[in-house]
């Protein structure tokens, strides 16, 4: 059975402290994604999201803090407008916007941590490995 | 870097059965030796424990280990005790990378293979990561040791005294005239019923001769910058335009003034001055002139009260004064603010005469207040015979904007419930609750005696309430309890309004970087662990602007965030994180994206001999990356998660072959 490789950008305060809380609470989810901490989601450059899947990520997390959580103040702000740009960008390499994904969760969040993780890897799964330059 | 091959120590835990149940720890283990560079990879049953963390010592010395890497639980958990360790063993502590397998993955999978295949992808990723870290080295920054608390109610008042009496130099500023906060307008405090006053004045005076404290009324806060240890802030204090030395409190130039308004202490119920006195035991103890409504500031010309002032007291010619603060750490105590009754329409306060708040009754029932602690129907004078409370007014009530209890009105309910039977015995009291909530010592004993009193509780919060031709006030309202529909006629209702963060609240906060909780409020560093500190390091927090509380539980809060202060502030020195941006001048082109989205000011383009150059304020910047995801030129990067060392991971996880 096809398992995509996702890669997860998580920020230190806030969804990576969600994703230990969901180990706390031993919530299940897919073992499907890596995870890679920055300090802030405003921290993850276009360049690697886009490396990420050169290299063949099937799909990419970026999660960050609330909007106004942000540790330091406005930078999931900031995450979000780069993050509409890359995917017109992806969409330009032919790449299916859907295997990006950006999403807020609270260090309060475990749940619903895993449930990213969950529907993300159910999501890839319907969509196929990544075929660059392929159409997809 | 041309450095030579580094030698890298890998340990992988089993935390006991944590990580040992799921992933197949030797295996990891034994793959990690394979990897480039790794030179010892052991498996150990607590690598916290103390031979564990000796194990790695022992290692970094006999095998001249110059990276680290513990597979275990999350960096969040124990980042700071490996780190320790290394530095410990003389390895810079930055050369050091922890891979999560515990809660990101043996406490969410089951998949006993799959699990181990992740830990293994995760290992490889901190070896490609570990390769290529640098030391960084922690700067050292003096501790300028005095304090600056802001706001002057009891939460305050109560850290300063303790930083004070600690013998740390402590600034409080308060942007009103008085300090004291809203403890100073309450009548009695529960459930023991003392007099508010008679126990806070006291400590209100200390506040004002301690010789350790300079006290800043009627000021506030411009600008703050700096870090822990370092901080500096402008203070502008309003002009008071009387002279303190001079004024004997006599009163002659509030007698003289024509200028009449709303006594804001006093809830409006009272009259005073343009020139006036805030209560009588404020703290400083001497008038003001209120500029705002001054004939003469305002029109011009009318000067009385300096005509008249046999003490040369009042000096027109006085400015606002701006200071600079230089302190090492902050305390932030601006408390709450009552909730705006006249938002909910639907009980008419501001409308009709005999519906009052609880922050009225304080005013009502107090010997210093409008009727001289007579409680009275403010339609007509009478006494009520038949009073009515409600409770959770704007709390607990998602369409006002707050789902949030506010923790202390039900017992202020029951005080003034109380203090109303001793003045009417015979008077019908009725209390309309959602949940009486009393956890607090003696809170329910408290509550208890109301009842036996003949305090009638009934469960249901009224609709709304209507008005007859007399101001009487009609209530209906469902005893849920009993299912029965109450009709009730009452001479006066007392809203328990609940608590809100301070509308100024936004501003201050952004000015220190704070982070809120939904609720509006401070967010603490830790709900449960760190109470008393901010996400900002140096910026500690007590009383009300973290949530509401009562004063037994904000005095033991100011007690928790002195201690954290002096803890900062007796050290001669702090360790600055060296985990900031650098910029690489030779790549920088000045286009100024990473100073425009830098939320700190931390990075700024500048004038050198090379042209236009980005430099870094290194005390300033916090590290969160935003300019070096911003750069065109790949010119900044942040320390630690360079754009190498990330990139490096990424290819790791997807390319086991070519990793490293
Ligand atoms: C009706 C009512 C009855 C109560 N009865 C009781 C009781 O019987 N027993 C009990 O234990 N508790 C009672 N409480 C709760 C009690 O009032 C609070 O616990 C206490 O006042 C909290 O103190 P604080 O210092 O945190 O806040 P506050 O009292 O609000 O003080 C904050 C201070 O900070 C100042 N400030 C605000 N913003 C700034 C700024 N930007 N710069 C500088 N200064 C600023 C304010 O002017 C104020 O002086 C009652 C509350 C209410 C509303
Ligand atoms: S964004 Fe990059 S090139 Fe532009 S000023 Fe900043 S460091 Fe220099
Ligand atoms: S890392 Fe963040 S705080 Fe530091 S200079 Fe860059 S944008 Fe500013
Ligand atoms: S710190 Fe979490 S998004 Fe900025």
């Amino acid at each position: 059975m096809y398992e995509p490789k996702i890669i997860g950008f998580l920020c230190n305060w806030c969804s990576y402290a969600a994703a230990d809380l969901a180990g706390t609470s031993r919530i299940q989810y897919p073992s499907n994604m890596r995870a890679i901490r920055v300090m802030c989601s405003s921290r993850v450059d276009p360049e690697h999201v886009l490396r990420a899947f050169v290299n063949g990520a099937d799909g990419v997390l970026i999660a960050g803090c609330h909007p106004g959580d942000c540790h330091y103040i406005s930078g999931n702000y900031k995450t979000e407008r780069k993050y509409v740009l890359l995917r017109e960008m992806l969409e330009q390499f032919g790449i299916d916007p859907r295997r990006l994904r950006l999403e807020w969760c609270s260090s309060a969040e475990g749940g619903k941590f895993a449930q990213v993780v969950t529907e993300m890897t159910e999501e890839l799964k319907t969509l196929g490995p990544i075929e660059l330059g392929a159409g997809d | 870097m041309s450095k030579s091959e580094p030698r890298i120590g890998v340990y992988v835990c089993h935390c006991g059965l944590n990580i040992g149940a799921v992933v197949d720890v030797a295996a990891v283990a034994q793959y990690a030796q394979t990897l480039p560079g790794v030179v010892v990879s052991r498996e150990s049953t607590y690598t916290c424990s103390d031979n564990g963390q000796r194990s790695i010592q022992e290692d970094i010395e006999n095998h001249n280990l110059s990276r680290v890497v513990v597979a275990s639980c999350s960096p969040r958990m124990h980042g700071d005790t490996f780190m320790k360790t290394c530095e410990t063993a003389g390895l810079n502590p930055y050369l050091f990378e922890m891979v999560n397998i515990r809660e990101q993955c043996s406490w969410v999978h089951t998949d006993k293979e799959q699990a181990t295949e992740k830990a293994k992808d995760l290992v490889r990723m901190a070896v490609a990561k570990v390769r290529l870290l640098e030391p960084l080295e922690k700067q050292k920054s003096a501790v300028n040791k005095a304090a600056l608390v802001i706001g002057g109610g009891v939460a305050g008042i109560f850290s300063a005294l303790y930083l004070a009496n600690a013998g740390i130099k402590t600034y409080v500023v308060e942007k009103k005239p008085s300090i004291g906060g809203h403890m100073a307008q309450l009548d009695k405090t529960f459930p023991t019923l003392d007099c508010s006053l008679c126990i806070l004045s006291p400590r209100m005076a200390d506040i004002g001769k301690h010789e350790n404290i300079e006290l800043i009324t009627y000021a506030d806060i411009e600008n703050i910058s700096g870090y822990a240890g370092n901080f500096q802030v402008t203070v502008k204090s309003n002009p008071r335009y009387v002279i303190k030395e001079n004024c004997r409190l006599c009163g002659v130039c509030a007698e003289k003034c024509p200028i009449s308004l709303p006594d804001e202490f006093n809830m409006g119920l009272k009259k005073r001055k343009a020139v006036y006195i805030p209560f009588p035991q404020a703290v400083p103890n001497y008038y003001l002139i209120d500029a705002g409504h001054c004939l003469h500031i305002t029109k011009g010309g009318c000067m009385l009260c300096q005509k008249n002032c046999p003490n040369d007291a009042i000096d027109f010619e006085e400015t606002e004064a701006v200071r600079e603060l230089n302190v090492g750490a902050i305390i932030v105590a601006t408390g709450f603010e009552l909730y705006d009754a006249t938002q909910k329409k639907e009980y008419g306060y501001g409308r009709y005469p005999n519906v009052i708040t609880n922050m009225d009754f304080e005013r009502w029932v107090s010997a210093d207040g409008p009727t001289h602690g007579k409680v009275v129907r403010p339609s007509d004078g009478a006494p009520p015979q038949r009073i009515g409370f409600i409770q959770c007014v704007g709390s607990r009530d998602e369409k006002e904007g707050a789902v949030y209890c506010s923790r202390i009105c039900c017992m202020a309910t029951v005080k003034q419930a109380t203090m109303l039977r001793e003045k009417y015995p015979s008077a019908e009291i009725y209390v309309y609750y959602t949940d009486m909530r009393t956890p607090g010592k003696g809170f329910e004993e408290f509550y208890q005696r109301g009842r036996e009193h003949g305090i009638v509780f009934i469960r249901g919060k009224p609709g709304e309430i209507e008005e007859d031709d007399n101001h009487n006030l009609l209530i209906v309202s469902e005893d849920t309890d009993s299912g029965l529909i109450l009709r009730n006629t009452l001479d006066l209702v007392v809203l328990a309004c609940g608590l809100r963060p301070p509308e100024a609240l936004e501003e201050l906060a952004q000015k220190l970087h704070l982070s809120r909780s939904p609720d509006g409020f401070i967010m603490e560093a830790h709900p449960k662990l760190r109470p008393a500190e901010t996400s900002i390091s140096g910026v500690f927090l007590t009383g009300c602007v973290q949530f509401p509380k009562d004063i037994p539980d904000t005095v033991a809060q100011s007690g928790g965030a002195a201690a954290m202060a002096a803890a900062l502030l007796t050290k001669d020195e702090i360790e600055l994180e060296p985990v900031r941006a650098a910029v690489d001048e030779e790549l920088c082109i000045g286009c100024g994206l990473c100073e425009e989205n830098c939320d700190y000011g931390a990075i700024e383009v500048k004038k050198t001999e090379e042209g236009m150059k980005a430099q870094v304020i290194e005390v300033a910047c916090q590290g969160c990356g935003v300019c070096a995801a911003s750069c065109p030129q790949k010119a900044v990067t942040v320390r630690h998660f360079t754009d190498g060392q990330l990139l490096a991971q990424v290819t790791a996880a997807l390319e086991p072959e070519v990793i490293v």
